[in-house]
């Protein structure tokens, strides 16, 4: 894991001009031009962003399904062929293993799309899982695939014209959280930016073509490529959660505000007994947003206060280029995760007002 | 880059400018470069006292926050008030609309110590090259 690892178009990406930074073991492009144009960009015509560090596992064979229902959360029985479904991954007590998306290819075909942080973990996870089941059926096969794909997200409110121009017409009617095939990969209605958009899967070969041809018959519309950097404040800005800030092993989807992605009502899965256990009873903590009423921008590890209690920490923050404000995300007892409710992030050793807020802070007009 | 002649800077990438006893004082244009998006900075208060190297504003990106530092010891004597509503001007005009504060110098000496345009300039060519 200290390995530092590149993506298979770093070298397009130092050509296009990017500043080069860490996330995580990934060396990724934050920006190529500035993080706040590439984020109007994607609000307002398109961005490409390169996502190739994201973790691609298949599950095929006859237990597939039977497999997934106890691994996962959510009815994986009633993903139609063509569908995916957002929601995480849990242990034993319900804690946040990672939070993926599912992809449905064939009756007996799926496809996990794992965080890149988190692919040895999930793997090794997710195998352990499968050594138990493995005896059933013999075409039962897991596959780690994340070596063999690249990914990239065409996002914004001009990415339909885009795909349009660049494969034809018939992607544009593939419907949200939906997706089909493509190669040897797919290509989905999916993204992580509150805007309309697609993630592009394919073979690590046919990647940089890939990223030309859409550079190519977006530029006139204004596409750019957007860097990490943009990622982060278009997620947050539309209440999406990352990883390994507003989440990890010891949060419960309750306390993250994604109970919607999980389904008691499903005889078993594992961490259910625990999370229905816990659904009962009020939460130690909650994920509230708020934005900052005095000037101050939040950031992460930054200490929520009222008056001299400690409330709990900032998991994300940055300042807002749509809303022009200063946001952020944050554990609070859930009788402080009230909208309206005023506190203060300690910010420099002062404390600054804040209010909590609604989530998302910014959503898009259809 | 632009460093202009007539200023002087730092090791920490602030410039200064001196006019009679006071001293004029932003961040270089490498600087702004490397911060990319300034989206906020928090300027000292009229009066404050400055000590030459230590911290007295802050410059953020969307990304991170960035201390910036007294070129001169002294006084606080006028602080740019216009980069409250418009931090952007940093990036725009680091070395005119864009400025930071003027500091009533205390040790005109210390204005020696700081760094030319040339000496700068190199600088920052031996900390690219790191």
């Amino acid at each position: 894991m200290s390995q530092i690892c590149r993506l298979p178009l770093h070298d397009t990406h130092v050509r296009l001009g990017a500043r080069i930074g860490a996330f995580g073991s990934w060396e990724v492009p934050l920006y190529y031009t500035s993080i706040v144009q590439e984020h109007e960009a994607v609000r307002q015509r398109a961005g490409l962003f390169d996502i190739s560090h994201m973790g691609e596992f298949r599950v095929t064979g006859n237990d597939a399904l039977g497999f997934l229902q106890e691994l996962l959360p959510r009815d994986v029985g009633k993903m139609e062929t063509g569908q995916a479904l957002y929601m995480p991954l849990l242990n034993e007590d319900g804690g946040i293993i990672d939070d993926v998306i599912l992809y449905r290819f064939e009756p007996a075909h799926f496809l996990l799309i794992v965080n890149a942080g988190n692919v040895d973990k999930d793997w090794s996870w997710v195998e352990s899982r499968a050594a138990a089941h493995k005896g059933a059926a013999p075409d039962f096969k897991i596959q780690n695939a994340s070596a063999d794909f690249g990914l990239l997200a065409l996002q914004g409110p001009g990415s339909a014209a885009i795909i349009e121009k660049t494969l034809g017409s018939t992607w544009t009617d593939v419907a949200y959280y939906h997706f089909r095939p493509f190669g040897d990969g797919m290509i989905a209605r999916t993204g992580y930016t509150g805007e309309d958009g697609f993630e592009i899967m394919v073979k690590k070969a046919g990647l940089l073509e890939m990223w030309d041809r859409l550079m190519a018959a977006g530029r006139a519309d204004g596409l750019v490529p957007a860097g990490f950097g943009a990622r982060d404040t278009l997620r947050l800005e539309a209440g999406m959660l990352l990883y390994g800030h507003d989440m990890e092993d010891t949060t419960n989807p309750l306390e993250a505000g994604i109970s919607w992605a999980v389904d008691l009502k499903k005889a078993s899965f594992i961490g259910r007994d625990a999370l229905a256990k816990q659904a009962g009873k009020p939460q130690a903590k909650k994920l509230a947003a708020f934005e900052m009423i005095e000037r101050a921008i939040p950031r992460q590890g930054y200490e929520l206060r009222k008056g001299s209690q400690t409330l709990g920490h900032v998991t994300s923050g940055t300042f807002s280029p749509t809303l022009a404000k200063n946001i952020g995300m944050g554990y609070v007892p859930p009788s402080e995760a009230v909208a309206g409710n005023e506190i203060q992030v300690v910010v420099r050793q002062k404390s600054i007002q804040a209010k909590i807020v609604k989530l998302p802070f910014y959503k898009r007009k259809k | 880059m632009n460093f202009p002649k007539e200023l002087r800077y730092t090791k920490s990438h602030e410039w200064a400018r001196r006019e009679g006893e006071k001293v004029v004082c932003g961040i270089t244009e490498y600087a702004q470069k490397e911060i990319s998006d300034v989206v906020f900075v928090e300027v000292p208060k009229r009066g404050q006292a400055a000590e030459q190297a230590k911290a007295v504003a802050v410059v953020e990106s969307v990304k991170a926050a960035f201390d910036i530092y007294a070129p001169m010891s002294g006084k606080v004597s006028q602080v740019n008030a216009d980069l409250e509503s418009r931090p952007e001007l940093v990036n725009q005009d680091c070395y005119g609309q864009g400025w930071f504060f003027e500091i009533e110098a205390s040790d005109p000496s210390e204005w020696d110590k700081l760094m030319t345009a040339e000496e700068y300039e190199k600088n920052i060519q031996n900390e690219s090259v790191k």
